[in-house]
């Protein structure tokens, strides 16, 4: 069972990121699981949603306690809570950020890690140029697909559209795009 | 069909194919996307024939059900927590006059406090009303019971409530098979009421009932439930045969027969219990569980039949009866009687606790129960130290302020609110 904690803010859509990787899983014939953690909704709280992707059913319902993998949408938040609690020896971190571990106050963390777990995508700026608003989330799951073997890229891209049909579907493929190009150069 | 979607969105799948003829809600906090999702599916005519009403409050949107149903549609609505609270009066009224009206409650903690999060204190409020309640484990599981929900109600003439999990179970993404509309026609035959609002043939419904016969129609009421008990597990062996899936029924049993210490509860917590218990049988621990599909009515007879043998019983439930205990508990212990069995009563998961319910928790609960060392009742993975401190300062001054703002205070969340 390979596990997922998505970190960030209320309106960064932390839960339909979590939906949209469950969905790309199911794409492949794998079962997954995604839930919200329930925090009160209101903008710019901090927000976590858990995925699980497994081949067989999954009843398991308690909290991601030790992730294989980390997204942190929101780097901010590395100094309001503890996003790192639990994450697997050999566990991944993808950041929105420019800036690199060591800038970012993280790089204790992030050096235990075994090398090419550790991926910095600007995802706001990219989200920005492609959407026209501040919304990491797609862009951050075509950096995934870049980052993991776990779903391809193109199962992503069904699952965004999925979620939004249409235009807004497009372009937010066009921004995973970008992350997945970006995060397979560096 | 299979599906990677939110289990509120797979319920308004199952809803829809059940060929609703009134939705009646109020689609406000505390809600669920059920109704949200069954609006949509109305206006774009995915669902044909049906009346989406938008009512003023919880207790219109029940109220509405219990006309409609009583001219003879099929009637649905959803709620939760305290909008089921606030429908009380109309949730008494669709029992007692045998309307058979389905309502999914996304089972949520009831206030004050003020608490949006998962727990049964809704259902339970409820329990006594009269409506037949099916807890459910999973969405998948959700979404068959609602199917054999409409047809349980319409050939009892009762009011059926399908549990489910708030957030848990609603919120969450998972594959679900949604069934053909074909298999659910074949399953769910056209509603027959059996009494009738009708202008041609004019009848009183709800009509006063003196002491001379109240007792008789409660007595009828209780009854019904009974036959419950009969057709609830032929129409889950029924939905095996056509849809080839295992839900619904009275209880489910996992591993209990023969196992010395058998775990007891309901919904979805016995996922994550299935994994605790496997590791524990693999190290040759003598240990099993079931789950009460059925709460209302309660299956006796079944539990006893399947708990015969068991030494100890450790039921756990996020549920109080403040003054009491656990109340799946208490009504188990009214089952098991005259057996010689410990039954000890654990509660957590209150108000949407989620560490309580994960699987080391859940192993540190399993094993103080097989101990014998649970206090009565067992509040699991409470934080002892805060009600101290509380008691404290009730007992060192008179003026000591809310419960509630004080134990905000002493866990930190208020402060935390102002930094973060």
């Amino acid at each position: 069972m390979f596990q997922v904690r998505i970190h960030g803010r209320g309106g960064q859509g932390v839960v339909s990121a979590a939906e949209m990787l469950s969905i790309a899983a199911f794409e492949e014939g794998k079962h997954s699981q995604a839930v919200p953690s329930f925090g009160s909704e209101r903008m710019g709280a901090p927000v976590v949603a858990y995925v699980r992707i497994d081949d067989k059913e999954i009843e398991l319902r308690e909290p991601v306690l030790e992730p294989d993998l980390l997204i942190v949408q929101d780097p901010t938040l590395f100094a309001a809570i503890d996003v790192f609690a639990g994450l697997r020896d050999d566990g991944y971190v993808l950041v929105n950020t420019s800036k690199t571990p060591q800038q970012l106050g993280i790089a204790d963390a992030t050096n235990q890690l075994p090398d090419g777990h550790v991926a910095a995508v600007p995802a706001t700026e990219l989200a920005m140029h492609h959407l026209k608003r501040p919304t990491p989330n797609t862009v951050l799951l075509g950096a995934f697909a870049a980052m993991s073997d776990i779903v391809k890229l193109e199962s992503v891209f069904k699952a965004i559209q999925k979620k939004f049909p249409g235009k807004i579907g497009e372009m937010n493929v066009a921004a995973a795009q970008a992350a997945y190009d970006t995060a397979t150069a560096s | 069909m299979l599906k990677q979607i939110e289990g509120s969105h797979a319920v308004a799948e199952a809803v829809a194919l059940c060929r609703p003829e009134v939705i009646s809600a109020y689609p406000i906090t505390p809600q669920t996307h059920i109704v949200e999702d069954l609006g949509s599916m109305v206006k774009s005519g995915e669902i044909a024939n049906c009346e989406f009403l938008l009512v003023e409050s919880e207790f219109g949107a029940l109220s509405a059900c219990i006309g409609s149903s009583a001219a003879g549609a099929r009637s649905y609505t959803a709620t939760s927590s305290q909008g089921m609270l606030f429908m009380m009066e109309a949730v008494y009224n669709a029992s007692g006059m045998g309307l058979p009206i389905v309502m999914t409650v996304g089972n949520r903690a009831i206030g004050a406090p003020i608490n949006i999060w998962n727990d049964w204190g809704d259902s339970m409020s409820a329990r006594d009303a009269g409506w037949i309640q099916l807890f459910v484990e999973s969405n998948q599981q959700a979404v068959d019971v609602h199917i054999q929900a409409f047809r349980l109600a319409e050939q009892l003439s009762l009011p059926v409530m399908v549990c489910m999990d708030g957030f848990v179970l609603t919120h969450s993404y998972s594959q679900v098979d949604i069934p053909d509309q074909k298999q659910v026609d074949a399953f769910l035959p056209t509603f027959e009421p059996r009494q009738l609002l009708d202008p041609a043939s004019p009848v009183s419904m709800g009509a006063m009932v003196g002491p001379d016969a109240f007792t008789e129609v409660r007595y009828l009421a209780h009854h019904k439930q009974m036959e419950a008990l009969e057709l609830i597990p032929e129409q889950a062996a029924e939905f095996e045969t056509l849809f080839g899936r295992d839900s619904g029924g009275l209880v489910k049993s996992f591993d209990c027969e023969g196992a010395e210490t058998v775990v007891v509860t309901m919904g979805s917590v016995i996922g994550t219990m299935k994994h605790v218990l496997a590791e524990m049988r693999d190290e040759g621990i003598s240990i099993g569980a079931l789950t009460v599909r059925s709460f209302r009515p309660f299956p006796k007879e079944t539990l006893r039949d399947l708990l015969k043998d068991a030494k100890r019983v450790i039921v756990f439930e996020k549920c109080l009866a403040v003054g009491m205990g656990g109340i799946l508990a208490m009504n188990l212990r009214m089952a098991l009687k005259d057996f010689p069995i410990r039954v000890h009563s654990a509660i957590g998961g209150l108000g949407g606790r989620p560490r309580p319910i994960t699987r080391a928790n859940l192993r540190r609960m399993f094993e103080k129960g097989i101990r014998d060392e649970m206090e009565e009742p067992h509040f699991h993975d409470i934080h002892m130290d805060i009600v101290e401190r509380e008691l404290e300062r009730e007992q060192a001054q008179r003026r000591s302020g809310s419960i509630a703002e004080n134990i905000l205070q002493d866990v930190g969340v208020v402060a935390a609110a102002k930094t973060i």
